[in-house]
């Protein structure tokens, strides 16, 4: 597990101060913030990487705070993957290994394991620049695995990858966690994969941390703006993604099913924008998938546009125009009907 | 038709303008050293390589240039380093002064040298209390030839690191290398090609350095010195050959090392 205590970096141009986490073993923690708040610097704090001004920081129950990097045992990804160009694929998975002084039959093993574990047996002679995105980041994740690290470090590992390798990617990140019991600490600025891989988030913006809790604590009562705008720009849902009857898929969320297009199944989340919902006094016939019937309970006017909620009981969140929102003439306790296609659900 | 044609030159006036002004300077380069190369037969140039004064005139050029090369590595190259990962206040002036033996006189530079490396200054008594001299000596023209070429290798070796990602060195960290192994094991080997390049310019400007080791050092001779003197003492057709042999040489070496460079930076 990961303790910081009263961390304080100074890199002159930034300042990371009053840090405190306490990481639990096993656990997916996730660094969210905006680009520049010092995500990356706080990354490379725990890994050793810069020298600190004050504070303490524990790596399972043993004070490291000024400990070299390589004698923590810390497995780092970056962004940008970061494979050693010179080398092969397999010249970069050795490298821990070698200088770590593993014998040549240990360090043979550990190879096949990991290339095993993250499917890129087949990559083993190729040079990094002939790998696409998601084959390089998957032989980052090998090659930090490689010294049996007692923490995984990423930083922004799906930030640079197209939306399918990151589909993959994060699917492989969730395994690695689950498989290996890994303690992991993500660090990235976009919202959904905090909550599709977190089991909890720190939000980080100005070299602070503002807020920690679950995904859910994070989402629904959101202490930074950073956080409160990206929630009021989502209605973000945990579910159940299953087969229906007619061979298409389907969330369940708190016992509401809803009609969604994706290839993934299980617990997973939704989410959906405000402005890809329509509301109307009667039912809509339409070739839309979803259409619910619920209540407004609360509208937050924000100028020329406005944020209903509609609770059915499921709250939605809703984006209306002005010019709409007059000539419907709705309130507060007005019945509507909440109409949405099910492509327009994102399933992540 | 006619028309025609001075429309597509018109419309490609600026190419063919700077064509035709680089094609001037080509040749400005290329003719003297082709007539130099060709001006003398074969065999004048054979007995002239044959002469013991000529060939250890070479040699020592060639050897000492490349020991001025070796100082520059193990000293430069540190330092190219440095300058590529730190930044500090001072640091452009710093950076400025690396660049000054290339733009100030070379016989001026041999003068300022003496001055520190003479027998009466604080360096020359040092360095000759342990038994080396520095006027009239070798180590004479390795330190001038140093002086005036090593900013080749300072500038080069140092582009080289700055395009080095810092982040593969924090991989390497990470993955249980010191500093000093991750210098060796990623920023070296990925940064080799421009201090292979650099210690190439390097030797080569120490081969053809003249003024600040004629200060220094006229005797032993190196090569440039020997062309100068013989066109001193006996005029055009005694130095001709021996330039000739220095320009042949310094071409073949160069032409090699620059493709062995340039094999490696197609691998």
């Amino acid at each position: 597990m990961i303790e910081i205590k009263n961390l304080a970096v100074n890199l002159g141009t930034f300042l990371l101060e009053d840090i405190n986490l306490s990481i639990e073993p096993g656990e997916y923690f996730i660094i969210l913030g905006p680009t520049g708040a010092g995500k990356t610097i706080l990354l490379e704090s725990i890994a050793g990487l810069h020298p600190i001004k004050s504070g303490e920081i524990w790596l399972n129950g043993r004070e490291v705070t000024k400990l070299e990097a390589e004698k923590r045992g810390i497995g780092f990804v970056y962004q940008d993957y970061a494979l050693f160009p010179h080398l092969s694929v397999k010249g970069n998975l050795l490298f821990g290994l070698k200088q770590k002084r593993r014998s040549k039959g240990e360090r043979q093993l550990i190879v096949e394991w990991v290339t095993g574990l993250l499917g890129v047996s087949h990559l083993l002679e190729r040079n990094p620049s002939t790998l696409s995105g998601g084959e390089r980041q998957k032989v980052a994740l090998a090659r930090a695995l490689s010294i049996s690290p007692q923490v995984l470090l990423l930083d922004e590992p799906l930030s640079a990858l197209d939306p399918h390798a990151r589909e993959g990617v994060q699917q492989e990140l969730r395994q690695i966690h689950h498989r290996l019991k890994a303690t992991i600490v993500h660090v990235t600025h976009d919202f959904e994969e905090a909550i599709a891989l977190g089991d909890r988030i720190a939000v980080l913006s100005e070299g602070r941390i503002l807020q920690v809790g679950t995904p859910e604590q994070i989402f629904r009562q959101p202490n930074s703006e950073f956080v409160a705008r990206f929630a009021m720009s989502r209605n973000i849902f945990a579910g159940e993604v299953r087969d229906a009857d007619d061979g298409h898929a389907t969330i369940t969320i708190e016992g509401l099913k809803l009609d969604v297009v994706t290839e993934l199944r299980g617990k997973l989340h939704a989410s959906l924008r405000p402005e890809d919902i329509l509301i109307s006094q009667e039912p809509l016939r339409s070739s839309a998938r979803n259409c619910l019937r619920g209540t407004i309970t609360h509208i937050n006017d924000r100028g020329s546009t406005l944020y209903l909620t509609v609770s059915t009981p499921l709250d939605f969140i809703c984006l209306l125009t002005r010019r709409s929102f007059e000539e419907m003439g709705l309130r507060v306790g007005e019945e509507v009907h909440v109409t949405f296609k099910a492509s327009a659900i994102h399933v992540f | 038709m006619v028309a025609q044609i001075w429309r597509q030159i018109a419309a490609r006036r600026l190419t063919i303008t700077f064509l035709l002004l680089g094609l001037i300077i080509l040749l400005f380069i290329f003719v003297p050293l082709l007539k130099m190369v060709f001006s003398s037969s074969p065999s004048l140039l054979f007995d002239t390589l044959l002469e013991g004064e000529v060939r250890s005139a070479i040699w020592l050029t060639l050897y000492t240039a490349l020991l001025a090369t070796a100082v520059g590595l193990l000293l430069g190259v540190p330092l190219a380093y440095f300058l590529a990962r730190h930044r500090f206040p001072g640091k452009r002036f710093v950076e400025a002064l690396i660049d000054v033996p290339i733009v100030v006189p070379h016989t001026a530079a041999g003068v300022a040298l003496l001055f520190v490396f003479g027998q009466n200054f604080l360096a020359g008594k040092a360095f000759h209390s342990i038994g080396i001299d520095f006027v009239s000596a070798v180590p004479g023209i390795v330190i001038a030839m140093l002086f005036v070429s090593v900013p080749f290798l300072i500038d080069s070796a140092k582009q080289g690191f700055e395009k080095v990602d810092v982040r593969l060195e924090k991989v390497a960290r990470t993955l249980g290398a010191s500093p000093w192994q991750a210098f060796f094991r990623v920023s070296l080997p990925l940064c080799w090609r421009s201090i292979f390049a650099g210690s190439v310019m390097m030797w080569a400007r120490g081969i053809s350095e003249f003024g600040a080791v004629l200060i220094l050092a006229y005797h032993p001779m190196i090569a440039p010195i020997l062309v100068y003197e013989r066109l001193e003492e006996y005029g055009l057709d005694y130095a001709l050959p021996v330039a000739s042999l220095l320009i042949i040489i310094c071409l073949l070496i160069f032409i090699g090392l620059r493709s062995i460079a340039y094999r490696g930076e197609r691998a």
